[in-house]
Order: structure tokens, then sequence, then C-alpha cells
């Protein structure tokens, strides 16, 4: 296994199970370890529990047997836990998420401002950072709905970055893009990998995998199936569903 | 023209006819009113009814009206509309039994709650200090109309009425409802289920009954279950009545907004370590009521028509201090549709400025959507 960076781990799911309703397994004894700094790719069919997965590292979901760590904090209904832990875990999604009522800079300003009770000025020169980072700073001001999809995501990013999380978490974020966007969402995640921040990204870009995963998780019917390094992942899956999930996605 | 053009010299063809008029009152009446046969059927009937109604109505309100304070001539054969009434009993019809020569009162008291209403509506006025503006200027309201200090004489609340009561029993039960809708609202999405079946079963319950009987319970059965000695003003009693009725429907219109605001804001703002009262100020109330404003504007309009209910309390606002007017007097009592008509247009002031408002603000919350 890809195990380069076996040093302490920052989340740990011990023997987890969840169930939607009564009768929908959507978690099955799920054994995790992450590494700090590691760079996991969670991939697998629509309906896997590959985004509930990552939704319960920062209780969005709560999950209902076995034990789940993060940074130190095991997450119950403890509500100060469940804080300390958002604290800690930034997350994008799939459809953005941006507050349209709110600018691009006030959405980023929104949660250092009143959650972390950072003057004004300040959030907004921090803001303006991280829009630099993804490159998109001109369109401070404008709102969410006037900017492309790509262009939202990467606000979301900046947003999620804003809080200097340990850890990331992208629940699918370049599937509502159009192709040609794609590519300006994947490059800024690619640059924030580079600098040692712990991402869970739930995707079917392979080529973001390759490039950047440490490790390739594979899931199906709310068990993970097989992990593996991207390179032998992709070279010789072990199981007969990866195989075939491998085949229909890179296939064509 | 038929011949192959090398064979013939130059010759001009016939200058085609001048297009016809798109502009000018001629072209607009040929494009809206005679369009087709349809159109200028449309046309032919309404404007025949206009010709016939137009100079009727105007007879009655202008030609043949009777201006002057004379009962007498109003009842002349052939008269028109008596605006006599109005001069006669203008005073009554605005200011309800309010004693006669205190009547300054009222009007310094109106006028002052208005411009604060008017203030209120204005985003260079939405400051924090602008509640507190409010405890004063109601406290003054109710100094100059209660009287009892600085040398004023006391008049008891069951002598206000008119206008001034109109637009206070409007403006406060509005201002107070508003805040309780929204925690109603709120509290029917409460993951808490105590809470959530109490506002559900106060918005069925006051939804279930007219606001008739709300304010009979008010008025007439509320002093029953009170200890002997405890006894809560009339004006109060109809106030807390009013806002109690307005607010559970005004919940159900914002709960209709609080549904329509995507899941996916509430888990962003989670993840953004917002709490749950910061998350409803910040992101869901805004995007909700923004989408609400016509809702909730309808039902601001119709609790301002509804005031006039009080009346059968035995509070006289403007309907009822209409009502009394001309009925305590034989010799105006035939002239009520001259008393309707004027209160009316004072309703309709007030309503139509209500809802131009509403469209104003509507344009000032979807800016954001504007692309």
């Amino acid at each position: 296994m890809a195990d380069t960076k076996t040093s302490s781990p920052i989340i740990t799911f011990d023997k987890v199970n969840k169930w939607y309703g009564n009768n929908f397994h959507v978690l099955r004894d799920i054994d995790l370890t992450v590494a700090k700094g590691e760079r996991i790719v969670i991939c697998g069919p629509s309906g896997s529990g590959k985004s509930t997965l990552i939704r319960c590292i920062n209780r969005l979901e709560e999950h209902q047997q076995g034990h789940l760590t993060v940074d130190g904090i095991e997450l119950t209904d403890d509500v100060k836990a469940i804080d300390a832990v958002r604290k800690e875990v930034g997350m994008v999604f799939q459809q953005f998420n941006l507050f349209p009522h709110l600018t691009v800079l006030e959405n980023l300003t929104l949660s250092p401002m009143w959650v972390g009770k950072m003057p004004k000025k300040d959030a907004e020169e921090k803001a303006m950072i991280q829009l630099n980072r993804v490159r998109i700073a001109e369109q401070a001001h404008k709102y969410p709905l006037q900017l492309s999809g790509g262009q939202q995501q990467r606000v979301a990013i900046a947003r999620a970055l804003c809080l200097k999380p340990k850890i990331m978490l992208f629940d699918e974020p370049t599937s509502a893009l159009d192709p040609e966007m794609i590519k300006e969402v994947l490059d800024v995640m690619i640059a924030m990998a580079d600098e040692g921040i712990t991402m869970l990204c739930v995707t079917h870009e392979m080529g973001f995998a390759k490039a950047v995963a440490d490790r390739v998780i594979f899931m199906d019917q709310g068990q993970i199936v097989e992990q593996n390094n991207p390179h032998d992942f992709f070279n010789n899956p072990q199981s007969e569903r990866s195989k075939d999930f491998l085949s229909k996605i890179l296939g064509h | 023209m038929d011949k192959p053009m090398n064979t013939t010299t130059f010759q001009p063809i016939a200058a085609r006819p001048a297009p016809i008029n798109t502009e000018g009152p001629v072209a607009w009446v040929r494009a809206n009113l005679l369009a087709d046969w349809k159109t200028t059927l449309a046309t032919l009937l309404i404007g025949g009814v206009l010709l016939w109604l137009v100079p009727q109505i105007l007879n009655w309100a202008i030609i043949k009206a009777v201006w002057v304070a004379d009962y007498d001539a109003c009842r002349a054969d052939g008269a028109g509309a008596c605006w006599g009434v109005i001069t006669e009993k203008y005073r009554i019809i605005i200011f309800g039994r309010y004693p006669f020569e205190e009547q300054w009162r009222p009007l310094i008291a109106t006028l002052l709650l208005t411009s604060l209403l008017v203030a209120s509506c204005m985003r260079r006025f939405w400051r924090a200090w602008l509640p507190l503006l409010w405890l004063v200027v109601l406290a003054a309201f109710f100094a100059i109309m209660y009287g009892n200090t600085l040398g004023l004489s006391k008049v008891e609340t069951d002598r206000w009425g008119g206008l001034p009561l109109t637009i206070l029993l409007a403006s406060l039960s509005l201002v107070m409802s508003f805040p309780l809708a929204l925690l109603i609202a709120l509290g029917r999405r409460s993951n808490l289920p105590a809470i959530r079946s109490f506002c559900t079963i106060y918005v069925e319950l006051i939804r279930g009954v007219p606001l008739i009987s709300v304010l009979f319970m008010a008025s007439f059965m509320f002093p029953l279950f009170m200890p002997p000695g405890v006894n809560i003003d009339v004006l109060v009693r109809v106030l807390v009545g009013i806002t109690l009725f307005a607010a559970a429907y005004s919940a159900e219109v914002i709960r209709g907004g609080l549904q329509a605001v995507p899941k996916g804001q509430v888990e962003a703002a989670a993840t953004l370590g917002l709490s749950y009262w910061q998350t409803q100020r910040k992101i869901v109330l805004p995007q909700a009521l923004a989408m609400v404003v016509p809702g909730i504007m309808n039902n601001f309009i119709s609790t301002f028509k509804d005031t006039s209910l009080v009346t059968i309390v035995s509070l006289y606002e403007l309907t009822g201090a209409m009502s009394l007017a001309l009925n305590s007097d034989s010799n105006w009592r035939p002239f009520t549709i001259e008393g309707y008509i004027f209160i009316a247009l004072i309703y309709f002031v007030f309503c139509f400025s209500m809802s131009r408002y509403s469209h104003w603000v509507e344009k000032q919350v979807n800016k954001s959507k504007l692309r």
C-alpha cells in the first residue's frame, strides 16, 4: 500500500456502520485510517456510499455504530465536539452551495467574521489572499450567480480555505461542471495538494487521482472493496467489481 | 418592366406607397384598438359602456354634487353626491369619539407615528437605534393620546378612534407579529418535537377561527378569566389578538420561503461552523424572506384592512368612526355612500403605498439574482 506518510493518523473509522431509515445499510463496517497530509481519492458506482462516507467526517451525516475520530476528537452527539471538528474540516460540494445573496467576498468573510470574530478588514485581507490563490480576485465584488460554474467552484474552495482547515473534503467537485471548466478547478486542487493539507476527494477524475492521490479507495454497496496506490489500482485492480468499474469509466 | 433590362433605357419603378405609420396616436389606435375584428368589437363594446358610464359618474360625483354642508340642498331633487357630509363630519370620521377640543392631540400623535412608519421603510434609517426610536415614539404617542401628564387631560383608550386608531392597531400589530411569525415559522421546522407541535397547533388553531371571534374572546371572554381587580386595557387585548392572528398567517408564508431554500445552503453554513441562529439569520432567512415579499405584503395589507373589525368590540377606528358619525345624526344618515367613498380613498392611499413599497423591496432583494 501507498504508505509513504504513515505518521500519526488524523481520521480513523473503526467499524463504522450507517443506515438510512431502517433498512438501507449505506455504510458497512468501514475501517479506514487516514494519515496527516495524505491525499485520498474515493471512487465507486453511484449509491456506493462514498459521499456519505466523507459527509460523516464533518457530521453532515451521523453514523449509528462504530467510532469515528477526527483530529483526536470522537464524533458523537456532543455539539461541542462537532463544532471543534468542523473548525478543522473544510468541504467543497458538487453544487458549490455558495450563498447567492452575498457577494463572493462576503461568502468568504462570513465565517471568519461571525464564527472567528475577526475584524472585517482582516477578514477581507485574508479572503483576498485566498481569492488570489484560486486566481479569481477580480470577481470579489460580484454575486455568485454572475460567475461561471468553474469560477463558482473555485470561490467555494477559497471559502473553505479561509478557515485554514487541516482536512479538506471534496464531494464530486467537478461533476456539475462543463468539461472545459473541470481543468481550472482541478488545477486549483492540484496546487493545494502540494501544500500538505489532508485531502479526501470523491471524484471520477482519474487523471486527478493519478496526479495527486497517495491512495485510491474503491467503494461498492457501502463497503471499501479495494484500496491501493493509484498506479497499482489502475493497472492491476484486484477485485472483479473494481475491474468492471474501471473498464466502464476508462473504457472509452 | 417586363422587357429585358439591356434593351431599354433606364425607367424608374413607380414610387411605392409610404409605409404605414408605426408611431404616433393614429398608429397606436390601429395597433391596439382596431387590430382585427375581435379587438374592434371589444373596443366598441367597452367604449360604449364607458361613454354611458363616465358621464353619469362625473355628473353624480362632480357636476351635480353638493359641496357645502347643507343637508337640505343634498336632499333636493336631482342633487348628486353630497360631499357636504364630509365637510360637516370629517373630524368625527377621522378622529372618532376623541373629545372635539382635544383633537389636535391625535393629529400630532398620528403625524409622529406616520413619519416613523415612513422613515422605517427607508434604508438610511435601518440603524441599530431604530427600535429605540420606535419605543420613544410609541411612548410619546400614548402620552399625547392618553394624557394625564404635562397638563393634558385624561382620555381613556375607549374614546380613541378614527384614523389614529387604525394606524396604531395596524402598525403595532404588524411590527409585533413579524418577529413572532419568524419564530413560529422556524419552530414548525424545528428538530425538537415539543416546539414543533406547539407551533403547529398554534397556527392551526388561529387559522381555524375568524378574526372576529378572536377579537370577541380578547374583548369579552378574556376578562372573565382574570382575577378580580386585574384589568387589562381593551385596546391592549385587541392589539394582542390581532397580532397573534396576523402572526399565524405570516408564519405560514415565511415557512413557504424557508422550504424553498436548498438544503445545501444549510450544509454549507454548517461546514463553515455557523451556529443554528447564525445560519438562520445570515443564510436562510435573507433568502427565504426575499422569496416571500409579495406574500408577506399581502398579509400586511389584509391586516391593515382587518383592523376595521375592531368596531364590533366598540373600538371606533376609521370605518367604525364613519358609521358612528353618520348614524348618530339623522340629518346626514342618508349619505353613507359618500362617507364610505371617503374612507375607501383613505384606505386605498395606505394600501397602495404598501403595495408600491413591496415592489421596491422586491427589486432591492433581487439585486443579487441579476446577471
